[in-house]
C-alpha cells in the first residue's frame, strides 16, 4: 500500500530515531511513504492555546496539501494526530469556519485524506498476523507495559482511533512480537506534555509516577508511540526509577532484525543496552 | 447570567457550561489537579459567579495540560478543555499580568519558530523561550547531550513556500 507520509517538526530532530523506525519498519511492512510536500508545523498545544484559528489554519494547510495526493495520510506523532483531527473535525463540523480557512490557506479543503497513526494501518491494513510472519527473532523476556498517553485517544469522537479508557491495540502488537506485555492502569494518563519546559517540575513527578507503576506491574521497559511522551518518560524521570523507553516501532525494527535497530535505540538517553543484551537481543 | 459566562460560552461554541451539576467527575480525573491554583470544577463555579479576574489571574489555565480526560469523561459533554483554551486566549487579550507566565513565554517561542521557519527548530526556539524566560540555565546538560546525539540540528530544513505560513499568521492574528 501507498500513504502519504506527514513526519512533523519532532520527527526531524529530538525523536529522529521515530522517524527512521517508521520507515524502515514500513519498508518492510511494504507500505510505501510519499512525505507531503513543503509540509509546516501543526501549531501543537501552543497554537490552540492561544488562537483558535491559527490551531485549525495550520494543520489545514497541511491537510490540503496531503488532499493532492488522493491518499491516507500516516502521522505518527501523536500531537500532529490530534492537531489534524482535531482541525478536520472543526472544518466538517462549522461551513462558516471552513469557509474562513480557505480563504487563509488559499486552496479548497475537500476533507478527503484520511488522518491515520501508523498502530491503526499496521494493525488494521497489514494486520497482526503478517507482522507475526516477518518476525526473525521473538522478544522474549521483554516486559513493556503499552503507554499510550492523551492525544491519540481523546476525545474519542475526534481521534476514533481505539477504546479511550482501555485501549488494546499496541498491546496487541506487541504481544504478537512475543513480548510478555504487561498490565496496569495508567496507559492513557498524562506524561504532562508541553509543561516540560516551562514547569519541569511538574511533569517530573508526573513521569516519576508513571515509572513507578510501570515498575510496580512488573514490565522491565515501556513502549510508546508519541514524542512528548519518549521525550518526557526518557529524560525527566528520577534516575533510580528509570526503567527503558522504546517506540513501538522501534521493538518491531528489533523483532523483525531489520538494519538500524540497534543505531535507534543508541539515541535514547536511558540506557537500554544492558536489558536487551541480558536478554540476546542485541 | 453573568457577562463573563455568556461570553465564555459564546467563544466555546458548544455545550453551554451551565449544564454542569458538579459531580467533579473532571476535577478526579484532572493529572494536573493537585498543583492548580483552582482545580476544573472550582473554574466552572467561578465562572458561572463572573469572577473574570480571578479565573483570567489564575494558575490553572495555564497549568491545563490539554489532555482532555476532563472532556472525555464529563457526564454533559461540557467542552472543558476548550473552555481553558478560551480562557488562556481571554487572559491574553485582556494584557495585563499572566500567571505562570513562562508557559506563554514557552508558547510564544514556539510559535515564533513556526512563524520564522515553517517549522521548529529546537535548539533556536530554546534560546528564545530562555531570553522570554530569564531561565537561562536549566536543562543545559540535557540539550548539550541531545545535541551529541545529533538530535539538536541548528540548521534543520524550513518551510518552502513560507510566505504561506505567514499569511496564516497575520490573518488570523487581525481576525481573533
Amino acid at each position: 500500500m501507498k500513504v502519504s507520509y506527514y513526519p512533523g517538526c519532532s520527527l526531524h530532530a529530538t525523536a529522529k530515531e521515530y522517524d527512521q523506525s517508521v520507515k524502515a519498519v514500513s519498508a518492510a511492512l511494504g507500505i510505501e511513504l510519499k512525505e507531503v510536500e513543503d509540509w509546516s508545523c501543526c501549531g501543537a498545544t501552543s497554537a490552540h492555546s492561544t488562537n483558535f484559528k491559527l490551531s485549525v489554519a495550520l494543520p489545514a494547510r497541511n491537510l490540503i496539501a496531503a488532499e493532492k495526493d488522493a491518499l491516507d495520510v500516516m502521522v505518527p506523532c501523536a500531537a500532529c494526530f490530534n492537531r489534524f483531527k482535531s482541525a478536520q473535525h472543526h472544518l466538517k463540523e462549522d461551513p462558516k469556519l471552513k469557509k474562513e480557512i480557505e480563504k487563509i490557506v488559499g486552496w479548497t479543503y475537500k476533507g478527503t485524506a484520511r488522518v491515520r497513526n501508523p498502530i491503526d494501518i499496521i494493525f488494521n491494513d497489514i494486520g497482526l498476523d503478517t507482522l507475526k510472519g516477518l518476525v526473525k527473532r521473538q522478544l522474549t523476556g521483554l516486559k513493556p507495559v503499552s503507554y499510550y498517553g492523551c492525544l491519540l485517544l481523546r476525545p474519542p469522537e475526534v481521534c476514533e482511533f481505539d477504546n479511550y479508557e482501555n485501549p488494546v491495540l499496541l498491546d496487541k502488537m506487541m504481544d504478537s512480537l512475543g513480548a510478555e506485555v504487561k498490565q496496569w492502569s495508567y496507559k492513557t494518563d498524562c506524561c504532562g506534555w508541553s509543561l516540560t519546559i516551562s514547569r519541569s517540575d511538574i511533569v517530573g513527578n508526573m513521569v516519576n509516577k508513571l515509572m513507578k507503576m510501570a515498575k510496580e506491574a512488573g514490565a522491565n521497559c515501556i513502549a510508546v508511540a508519541c514524542p512528548v511522551c519518549m521525550a518526557n518518560l526518557d529524560m525527566r524521570a528520577k534516575a533510580e526509577l528509570r526503567i527503558p523507553v522504546f517506540y513501538f516501532t522501534e521493538l518491531i525494527g528489533i523483532a523483525l532484525g531489520l538494519k538500524g535497530s540497534q543505531d535507534w535505540i543508541k539515541l535514547h538517553n536511558i540506557d537500554s543496552k544492558p536489558l536487551l543484551s541480558g536478554l540476546g537481543l542485541l | 447570567m453573568s457577562d463573563f459566562l455568556q461570553e465564555v460560552n459564546e467563544k466555546i461554541g458548544g455545550v453551554p457550561i451551565q449544564r454542569c451539576y458538579h459531580c467533579r467527575k473532571c476535577t478526579a480525573g484532572c493529572p494536573l489537579a493537585s498543583v492548580m491554583e483552582y482545580n476544573p470544577n472550582k473554574i466552572i463555579k467561578m465562572i458561572q459567579m463572573g469572577m473574570k479576574d480571578e479565573v483570567l489571574y489564575s494558575a490553572t489555565i495555564w497549568l491545563c495540560a490539554s489532555c482532555e480526560t476532563c472532556v472525555t469523561r464529563c457526564p454533559n459533554e461540557v467542552n472543558i478543555a476548550r473552555m481553558m483554551d478560551v480562557l488562556r486566549q481571554m487572559a491574553i487579550e485582556k494584557g495585563g499580568a499572566i500567571r505562570e507566565k513562562n508557559v506563554l513565554s514557552f508558547h510564544k517561542a514556539f510559535l515564533a519558530s513556526i512563524k520564522m521557519n515553517g517549522r521548529i527548530n529546537e535548539p533556536m526556539m530554546m534560546v528564545h523561550y530562555k531570553l522570554l524566560s530569564g531561565d537561562l540555565f536549566s536543562d543545559m546538560a540535557m540539550g548539550l547531550g541531545m545535541f551529541m546525539k545529533g538530535k539538536l540540528s541548528i540548521f534543520s530544513p524550513k518551510t518552502v513556500n513560507l510566505a504561506s505560513v505567514k499569511k496564516i499568521f497575520s490573518d488570523t492574528t487581525k481576525q481573533s
